[in-house]
């Protein structure tokens, strides 16, 4: 990795996730991978040579042709807004990276993996997911994804057929409403639903590994709430994705 | 300048002399860290300092507190790109904490509760560069911002202010800490923007 340099990087693909988040996947020369759980720093550059970066998590798979990110839009921000509703195919980027080397899973990795994503935080998860598919690993692996109401799901169909293939196990828990039909509990996530949830872990003779991801304040409490329920402190790896 | 963005314009038009190349100035106070946030009671908190040669002093939190205390105003620069301007700080100087100990060391491990370290020269801790504080803003600090204390080196990006710092040890040769072998600069000057292990 030593050399990285800022470079760019050509968007060739969109999706979009939400009516409020998008996928961008980026072309970038000389792109070898990355880990499960990385991030990339992304820069941009006003006509007047003003320049803002931010960090963004990347959602492909490791082993993937294109890296991907994907994108909330925060209401009054500098960067998201554009990422979301600025960029089209042909956009040029210039990217940092793969950075970080702690909130990573890597495929040699044979432990339990329990992962807790709120809104955009579901990014690097969705890359972990990915990865353990792609390395046929039998590590077993849930996904505990908070999100206000269905139509903030990212991933959707995609979650739904690693539920339906059973090679993860996925929660959803919706915040504010549920779709139709729904039967689970609605609302924010309590200290004791995760201790429930995470008592669900396949016995093993390695301790799991868990991976939170999201804004700081939700970081916060579903770490404190796994370690209060007899987590390790040491085998929990976060990522703050910032804000309140 | 990089290529330009098209349609791009940004908002934070003021280039401001104390922010340094690739920040951007948060009101907010976000929090950096890689793991969840310990609970560590100030009865129970102790720090020490060991030298190469194995001597050690160790400071219970009534004799900590029992230090002179100087207020520090600084502006603050994390890795991640904020930055936030003017913080307030209470706590000891660590030069303070140095007096009289007999050292040729060149170089520092911070470590920190959960087993957490990073590394830094000595001669960047000493002359009234670097504090332990336990107050921000007029208020026990946080424990998600390093409570009960942590380290405040505020001309370093802020990961080498190890929060719930428990000790410091002195060795002649540099080792990397945990944030350093996870992708993090040896050194860390954010004027000089080295944030990430290849940089310059
Ligand atoms: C390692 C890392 C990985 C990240 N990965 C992703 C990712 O995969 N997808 C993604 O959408 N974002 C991600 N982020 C957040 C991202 O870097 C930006 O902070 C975010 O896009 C807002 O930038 P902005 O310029 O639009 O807003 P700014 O102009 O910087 O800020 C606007 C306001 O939004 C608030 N804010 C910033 N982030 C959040 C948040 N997460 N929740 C609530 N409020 C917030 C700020 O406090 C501020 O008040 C990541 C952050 C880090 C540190």
């Amino acid at each position: 990795m030593a050399g990285v340099k800022w470079v760019v990087a050509e968007v060739v693909g969109i999706r979009d996730e939400t009516a409020t988040a998008r996928t961008l996947l980026l072309r970038i020369p000389r792109w070898t991978g990355h880990l499960a759980g990385q991030h990339i720093d992304v820069r941009l550059t006003a006509a007047d040579g003003y320049q803002a970066a931010r960090s963004y998590s990347l959602s492909s798979a490791g082993d993937d042709e294109f890296a991907a990110i994907s994108v909330e839009r925060m209401p009054d921000g500098e960067v998201s807004p554009y990422l979301v509703d600025g960029v089209v195919v042909g956009t040029q980027l210039e990217v940092l990276g793969p950075l970080g080397g702690w909130f990573v899973w890597r495929p040699t990795q044979a432990e339990p993996i329990r992962m807790i994503g709120g809104g955009s935080g579901i990014a690097p998860l969705v890359s972990i997911l990915r990865t353990h598919l792609h390395s046929g690993s039998d590590a077993p692996v849930q996904l505990l994804y908070s999100v206000r109401s269905p139509e903030f799901v990212y991933f959707k169909d995609e979650l739904a057929e690693l539920t339906a293939a059973a090679r993860a196990d996925v929660s959803i828990r919706y915040t504010r409403s549920a779709p139709e039909g729904w039967s689970g509990p609605v609302g924010r996530l309590s200290a004791a639903d995760v201790q429930a949830w995470a008592a669900r872990t396949p016995a093993s003779s390695l301790p799991a590994s868990s991976y939170i991801c999201g804004p700081t304040r939700f970081v916060e409490l579903m770490a404190d709430a796994l370690v209060a329920g007899g987590t390790d402190p040491l085998t929990v790896r976060t990522e703050r994705f910032g804000g309140a | 300048m990089g290529i330009v963005t098209p349609g791009f314009v940004g908002k934070r038009r003021d280039a401001d002399p104390r922010l340094p190349p690739g920040q951007y100035e948060t009101k907010d106070f976000p929090v950096l860290s890689v793991g969840p946030t310990p609970n560590i009671h100030a009865g129970e908190w102790q720090f020490s300092i060991t030298t190469e040669h194995g001597e050690t002093r160790r400071w219970s939190w009534e004799e900590f507190r029992a230090l002179p205390v100087e207020d520090v105003h600084t502006d603050i620069h994390c890795v991640t790109r904020w930055s936030k301007f003017g913080t307030l700080w209470r706590g000891v100087s660590l030069d303070t904490l140095f007096e009289g100990l007999q050292t040729d060391a060149g170089y520092v491990m911070e470590h920190a509760y959960g087993g957490y370290t990073t590394n830094v020269p000595l001669a960047e801790l000493r002359g009234g560069k670097a504090w332990l504080v336990f107050e921000y803003d007029g208020e026990p600090l946080d424990p998600e911002h390093g409570g009960p204390v942590r380290l405040l080196v505020p001309h370093l990006y802020f990961w080498k202010s190890a929060k719930w710092v428990t000790g410091l040890t002195l060795h002649t040769t540099e080792e990397l800490g945990f944030w350093e072998v996870n992708g993090y600069h040896a050194h860390g000057d954010p004027w000089k923007e080295q944030r990430y292990y290849y940089d310059s």
